[in-house]
């Protein structure tokens, strides 16, 4: 495969699509999978092919279209409309009315001046609800794989990793480490053997950017890969994936074996020197396994249990060689980062965080979906004019971003720019992306256990602070939400969650206590009505003497 | 090799280049307390007793795991470091069952004397009273995962040291657990040598020699740092650090 066969394929592919006067692309991801879309595609078939549409009109599944809660979604390219709740009548009524006589079918129509559209910027999501998820011809022609034909015949890895550290791409799995840096070190490195690894673990309750963007396009993973790959002088990639995502490990395994066949994974790629191969690693779907140190263990077939950094995997990763480990959102940013230039992703966003993030927003929300916005937009506008607000009668309370170990963002600061330092300075932080809204229904103690809750059941327990703060964390939550707590329970909590911020191994430990911190600071009052005076009657404070030793109490 | 200086609770000491802020620590008779870490197997970092803080960070560092750099100033014993270590080996004696006047080694056990070193006269927290089982399948020794703190020392030296591997954790957080060989009777591992390292090098109680009763079980736990030297560097000397 040459730049050539590349761009004629491209060519070929859009000629073929330019036959069709109509392209119907329903959504084939796992939200639509599940409210039925594919009955609808068996519908549709069958009307297109019994009113004999088939060379008029092509139907084809796509990416995530965004509004998961109002599908199965469909939309009609050629004559940009949206409709939402498809069932199998509305199916055949679109093929027949809107295909057929050019009637749009009203009734279901989603208006796409609306704010969640028009509030959104998409660069991850380009191609959801525009390409075939299942087809490679589709993503070249939609300019695929020239990102990596560009690195590999017109620069030296130098300049790829130049390139990203201009843009200022930063980290999409949490922390927002600047992703030119980590693969500079990497670079850098000497070693006969170096790894890229692609974390797709996912595993915050109520996530599913990186699903979604596996499903839906899961090239442009594989091309960012590849990129690194080249960058680094890697020659050999994983994608960790949990078992939970059986859809998008279809669609990944499909991708890898289209994109062998064309060349543009395997040797001599591009007719140069790089050669790159990809495998998957199927994960049992532990949250800790997102953890860097820990998946990588994991990779390598031991038990997925972080260890202390440094060396960080950069230095020392996969079996002891130097290892660039990003999330699948990152990768999805490098290609159109080499293919537009790194100006043009810098100018998008905010200066310490340029370029877009793809949010999961859930909870007490009209509009749950996936969304994608430019860094630095307000929080504001996410809850209200993409998400719609909440739910009739009730008032907007708090929106928790950051996953399980995020933190709990207040009304008062509802007009905070979502960037990495901004949504840090109140106690919260980007993390993959989630983020769930939380209205006035709901007892911020009770969010706080929920939160406690899977962080003590996801801790991996290597570390004491985690293994056992993080249970006592949550009984003592319980025993507040009973009434049965004191004040000096309280006093307790607070220092408790101190410690094991501050002492525990991993991330997942040293934020686990984020969700009371958070709630502490700016929800203290509904902590505070349920707590007891201390002495009241009933109330035990202490636990009588450890019996450790006699010499125990002698010496103390 | 490059000698590193730097400070440790307002004192100029230094290092040889490699070495933790434990192993410079030691070597000067400051005490830092420490479970998970045992001189002759690998660094586990887990137990967190050992953190310290550094300036210039609001985070804090294992001792055992991070080395010093140029004019670093480490400290060692501050009043949170105390609450913290204090609140740790409280969290260790709410999770696990022990009751010390009736343990093999009452008076020769490092979570004891953690308890006396910082001043644990009372837990603050609820006793979680695990329903924990006790292996005594072995015709030799006795696995009381009552007892256990999980620092996984005798998963080390099993797998480092002796080379069987019999040792490994299952289960996650608090239900956490050692495990012999693929979760079976340790009497019917046919991977354990009866080597008895695990035994010797166990901080509490939960792993003793059949017949020790009360406060009878001496541990040796030093010898493991004599016999990884012998074995890397064929000499058969006593070393510093080993009566840690
Ligand atoms: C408990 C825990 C869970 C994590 N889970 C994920 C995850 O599911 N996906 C992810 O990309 N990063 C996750 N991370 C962050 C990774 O450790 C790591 O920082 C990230 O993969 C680096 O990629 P990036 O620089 O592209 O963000 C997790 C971290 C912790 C501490
Ligand atoms: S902080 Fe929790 S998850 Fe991380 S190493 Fe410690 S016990 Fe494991
Ligand atoms: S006795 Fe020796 S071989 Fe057996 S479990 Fe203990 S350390 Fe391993
Ligand atoms: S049995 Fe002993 S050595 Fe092994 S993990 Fe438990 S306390 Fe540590
Ligand atoms: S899964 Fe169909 S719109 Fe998101
Ligand atoms: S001794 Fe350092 S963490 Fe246990």
């Amino acid at each position: 495969m040459t730049l050539e066969d590349l761009r004629e394929l491209a060519e070929k592919e859009q000629t073929r699509q330019a036959q069709f006067e109509h392209r119907i692309l329903y959504c084939s991801s796992a939200g639509c999978v599940s409210s039925g879309c594919d009955a609808v595609k068996t519908e549709m078939k069958k009307a297109l092919e019994e009113l004999g549409l088939t060379k008029k009109c092509e139907l084809v599944g796509t990416g995530c279209l965004g509004l998961c809660g109002e599908g199965p979604l469909v939309f009609v390219h050629s004559d940009p409309t949206l409709y939402q709740h498809v069932d199998a009548a509305a199916a055949r009524r679109i093929v027949e009315e809107h295909i057929g006589q050019g009637k749009k079918v009203q009734e279901n129509i989603l208006d796409m001046n609306d704010p969640f559209f028009s509030s959104q910027k998409k660069i991850v999501l380009e191609n959801m609800g525009n390409i075939n998820a299942e087809s490679i011809e589709e993503y070249i022609a939609a300019g695929g794989y020239e990102a990596l034909a560009k690195a590999l015949t017109e620069m030296v890895p130098e300049e790829v990793v130049g390139e990203i550290r201009k843009a200022g791409l930063r980290g999409r799995g949490g922390a927002g480490y600047p992703t030119g840096l980590k693969w500079d070190i990497v670079r850098k490195g000497v070693a006969d053997q170096k790894y890229v690894v692609c974390n797709a673990d996912e595993g915050d309750p109520g996530a599913f950017m990186d699903r979604s963007v596996l499903e839906g396009d899961p090239h442009r993973v594989l091309e960012g890969m590849a990129i690194a790959g080249y960058a680094v002088g890697a020659s050999q990639g994983f994608v960790y994936a949990r078992a939970e995502y059986p859809l998008a490990i279809d669609r990944l395994k499909t991708a890898i074996k289209q994109a062998e066949r064309l060349g543009l994974l395997g040797n001599r790629i591009f007719e140069s020197q790089f050669n790159f191969r990809i495998d998957i690693r199927i994960g049992a779907g532990a949250f800790v396994c997102g953890e860097e140190t820990a998946l990588l263990r994991s990779v390598m077939g031991r038990r997925g249990r972080p260890k202390v950094r440094p060396p960080y995997p950069s230095e020392k990763g996969l079996w002891g060689k130097p290892t660039v480990i990003n999330n699948v959102e990152t990768y999805a940013n490098v290609a159109p980062i080499l293919r537009n230039g790194s100006a043009w992703f810098s100018a998008i966003g905010t200066q310490k965080s340029p370029g877009t993030k793809v949010f999961a927003i859930a909870g007490n929300v009209k509009r749950p979906g996936l969304i994608e916005v430019p860094m630095g937009i307000a929080l504001r506008k996410i809850v209200f004019d993409i998400g719609g607000g909440t739910p009739e009668g009730t008032q907007f309370k708090a929106a928790q971003a950051g996953g399980p170990s995020g933190g709990c963002i207040p009304t008062e600061h509802l007009d905070i720019p979502v960037d990495y330092e901004s949504l840090q300075t109140v106690g919260a932080m980007m993390g993959s992306g989630g983020m769930i809204i939380i209205d006035n229904t709901s007892n911020m103690v009770e969010v706080a256990k929920y939160f406690s809750e899977f962080c003590m059941d996801e801790s991996c327990g290597k570390c004491i602070p985690c293994r056992v703060g993080t249970k006592h964390i949550y009984m003592m939550l319980e025993k507040i939400i009973k009434g049965d707590a004191t004040e000096e329970d309280f006093e307790l909590l607070k220092e408790l969650c101190m410690m094991v911020k501050e002492t525990s191994l991993c991330g997942l430990g040293q934020s686990a206590p984020n969700g009371v911190l958070s709630t502490v600071r700016f929800f203290k009052d509904e902590y505070l009505v349920k707590l007891k005076k201390s002495g009241a009657p009933g109330t035990i404070v202490n636990q009588p003497a450890a019996e450790l030793s006699p010499a125990a109490a002698k010496e103390a | 090799m490059s000698v590193i200086t730097f400070i440790i609770d307002d004192e100029h000491y230094s290092a040889k280049e490699g070495d933790t802020i434990l192993q410079v620590t030691r070597d000067n008779k400051i005490h830092i307390p420490t479970l998970c870490y045992l001189d002759g197997l690998s660094t586990f970092g887990a137990c967190r007793l050992c953190v310290v803080e550094i300036e210039g960070s609001p985070k804090l560092f294992p001792a055992c795991t991070t080395k010093p750099t140029e004019g670093m100033i480490v400290r060692t014993k501050t009043d949170r470091l105390k609450r913290y270590r204090r609140m740790i080996v409280e969290l260790l004696a709410s999770e696990g069952n022990h009751q010390c006047a009736v343990c093999v080694v009452n008076g020769h056990c490092e979570l004891q004397n953690l308890a006396y070193e910082v001043g644990l006269d009372h837990v603050r927290f609820p006793y979680l009273f695990p329903h924990k089982s006790l292996d005594a399948t072995h015709k030799e020794f006795v696995m009381d995962r009552n007892r256990c703190v999980l620092c996984t020392r005798c998963v080390r030296v099993c797998h480092e040291v002796e080379g069987a591997h019999v040792w490994d954790i299952a289960g996650r957080g608090i239900n956490c657990e050692i495990i012999a060989d693929l979760n079976q009777p340790w009497g019917t591992s046919e991977s354990c040598t009866s080597c008895g390292k695990c035994v010797r090098v166990c901080p509490t109680g939960a792993l003793f020699e059949k017949g020790a009763s009360i406060g009878e079980m001496q541990k040796e736990r030093g010898f493991i740092k004599f016999i990884v030297n012998a074995r890397n560097k064929s000499e058969w000397v006593h070393t510093a650090h080993e009566e840690e």
